[in-house]
């Protein structure tokens, strides 16, 4: 594989360097806040590049993402709760029930289509909402808060900001290398053909619901992975996690970065955060300037961030 | 025996309430192929101009009907500047869209009416009980919504399937290469059909509103509900949206008012009450679930499909 200099890589490389210098910039300047910001958006990176594993490249329109999220943190969240605080419990059973619920709701969805998988994953997480809701025991309506985060036995101390931050970012990259081998393995390929052409995959011989569940049980871990971090960044869980509009803005992080894109998803996350962050800092009415751009987006920015650096490479 | 049949008759105003929301919503995916989750917002405004025009009016009436007009201004106005750009293209170009819209609106709301919600009194006329059936009393409101909805119900079925305007509706959702080959003014109709989505959905808020809050993001809990409709419906279906609203609005009333008591006869009394909301609240996803599961197109899919 030849790396060539251009636009994609150039800002690729950037970013990716940024997000491992980050901690020796904020510790330079004292700037605490910028720490605490990109912890959160290397979270939500993580969540965005598992939706775009089924996304972007198995075709598959998730709009119940979030699910994943509220799960991993509440497995965190409940057994905090309960007295078991070791992270070597916490977080394989997290990831567990991640891949349980997205075998069952896979299994399920996949026997649809086009707006109907849209709007059937969005009501098994509506589904997961209110069962969360409904968790008196855990603060219901109100959320749960952790009041002492994952306990790696001295390993990493998750209290650590510069720790957890590099955690997390070991987490995303570690995603991010696992999406790739995925991809390009015989099964990711499976898994992309699928989405260019199903009868002809069938016709071959493949059994195309297979590998779809595969590949979204795949995507819900990793986003499972996402909601515990999520869940000791915050030390807080709440059912709002997984509130349908949650799922909607990491639909549009991986489309802001470009679909099928390795790294979309990391840069659109940036900058949907990013742009959040710094239009609520101008205006309390933030949203009335991320709608229309939102729509702008769609309208013309085809293929998202990826696909911008692509077309600037060429022109 | 009182309670079930004022519970059903809720459920029935319910669901007529949602099929008109639902209504809208699969009219112009039926025939656009579009989907607009922007249509919640619809529902918000038509809410919030019927709490204004009926303050500055000073009538009930009158300013229901303003708002009827001023919804359907705005999904025209809305249709034309943004969202006839979008047709053709993937249902997830639609989805994030209109996700976009639902920002904006809401945040536009905010500014406009500030943060805290309305309220939309009744007049004196509509907030008398009703007899339905001797000793059986029922709020005058309610029961004029089931009337409204009932008759919008009917004039739509008229329109659609009796009128030379209906028609064109129709031949575009089989078939809108060949409706503009015929020398139809294809935007026109599906501007007017998107502006008739809106004050269907416009209708329906002002109706809510009097007996919810008028108040920022309730669009998106009904907006849902509706989806869950014409998913279970058959989408581009409005037969299968009227059943499916009102098969909805009467399961989902039901659950609520009565689930907790037979989940008390199997359940210690602890467990029940702590099941009992969010099994409700999940009731009608776990009846879209198992519809999808047993026939993935709906309960009645459009013909066309």
């Amino acid at each position: 594989m030849t790396i060539s200099l251009n636009a994609r890589n150039v800002v690729v490389t950037l970013a990716v360097a940024g997000l491992l210098l980050l901690p020796l910039y904020t510790s330079l300047s004292g700037n605490v806040f910028a720490l605490t910001l990109f912890t959160r958006i290397v979270i939500y990176a993580l969540a965005a590049a598992s939706l775009n594993l089924i996304m972007g490249y198995g075709g598959m329109m998730s709009f119940g993402h979030a699910a994943y999220l509220g799960i991993g943190g509440y497995a965190v969240g409940i057994l905090a709760h309960e007295g078991i605080g070791s992270g070597f419990i916490q977080w394989p059973v997290a990831l567990l029930a991640s891949a349980l619920f997205a075998l069952v709701i896979g299994a399920l969805s996949l026997r649809t289509r086009g707006v109907y998988f849209i709007m059937i994953t969005l009501a098994f997480a509506q589904m997961a909402y209110y069962v969360a809701s409904g968790l008196a025991r855990y603060g219901g309506d109100d959320g749960l808060t952790i009041y002492k985060r994952s306990d790696f036995g001295g390993l990493i101390n998750l209290s650590d900001r510069v720790q957890f931050y590099y955690l997390c970012v070991g987490c995303l990259f570690g995603g991010i290398y696992l999406i790739w081998r995925i991809v390009n393995s015989r099964f990711g390929l499976v898994v992309q053909g699928l989405r260019s052409n199903e009868r002809r995959m069938q016709a071959i011989g493949f059994s195309v619901n297979r590998y779809r569940l595969v590949c979204f049980v795949i995507s819900g871990t990793i986003c499972g992975l996402a909601g515990a971090l999520l869940a000791n960044n915050t030390d807080f869980v709440s059912p709002a996690a997984m509130y349908w509009t949650r799922s909607g803005d990491l639909m549009v992080m991986v489309v802001l970065g470009g679909m099928g894109s390795l790294f979309g998803p990391v840069l659109g996350t940036i900058v949907f955060l990013m742009l959040e962050e710094f239009l609520s800092q101008i205006t309390e009415y933030w949203a009335l300037i991320m709608g229309p751009l939102l729509l702008l987006i769609v309208l013309f920015g085809r293929g998202g961030i990826d696909g911008l650096l692509g077309r600037l490479r060429r022109g | 025996m009182l309670l079930v049949v004022e519970q059903f008759l809720n459920g029935l105003q319910f669901g007529l309430l949602l099929f008109l929301l639902a209504a809208g919503l699969t009219l112009v995916f039926g025939i656009m192929d579009f989907v607009n989750l922007a249509h919640g917002s619809l529902y918000m405004m038509g809410a919030y101009f019927a709490a204004t025009f009926v303050a500055w009016t000073g009538s009930f009436v009158l300013g229901a009907l303003l708002a009827l007009g001023a919804t359907l201004l705005l999904g025209i106005v809305l249709e034309f500047v943004a969202l006839r750009h979008l047709y053709g293209r993937d249902h997830l170009d639609h989805v994030l869209a209109t996700f976009g819209l639902i920002l904006f609106f809401n945040d536009a709301v905010r500014l406009i009416w500030g943060p805290a919600g309305l309220a939309l009194p009744l007049p004196g006329w509509l907030t008398v009980p009703i007899a339905i059936m001797p000793g059986v009393y029922y709020p005058a409101y309610r029961l004029a919504i089931i009337v409204v909805a009932l008759v919008v119900a009917l004039l739509l079925y008229l329109v659609v399937m009796r009128t030379r305007i209906g028609m064109l509706i129709r031949a575009g959702a089989s078939n809108r290469e060949m409706i503009g080959a015929l020398g139809i003014n294809i935007k026109l109709l599906y501007t007017l059909v998107f502006g008739l989505g809106a004050a269907l959905a416009g209708l329906a808020g002002l109706m809510q509103a009097p007996i919810l809050t008028v108040q920022i993001g309730m669009g998106e809990n009904i907006l849902i509900l509706a989806f869950v409709i014409i998913v279970i419906g058959g989408i581009g279906s409005i037969r299968g949206a009227f059943l499916a609203a009102i098969f909805v609005g009467i399961i989902d009333t039901l659950g609520r008012a009565f689930l907790p008591d037979l989940l008390r006869q199997v359940l210690s009394s602890t467990a029940a009450s702590t099941a009992a909301p969010a099994l409700s609240s999940m009731l009608i996803y776990l009846l879209m679930a198992i519809v999808l599961v047993v026939r993935p197109e709906g309960l009645f899919p459009a013909s066309r499909r």
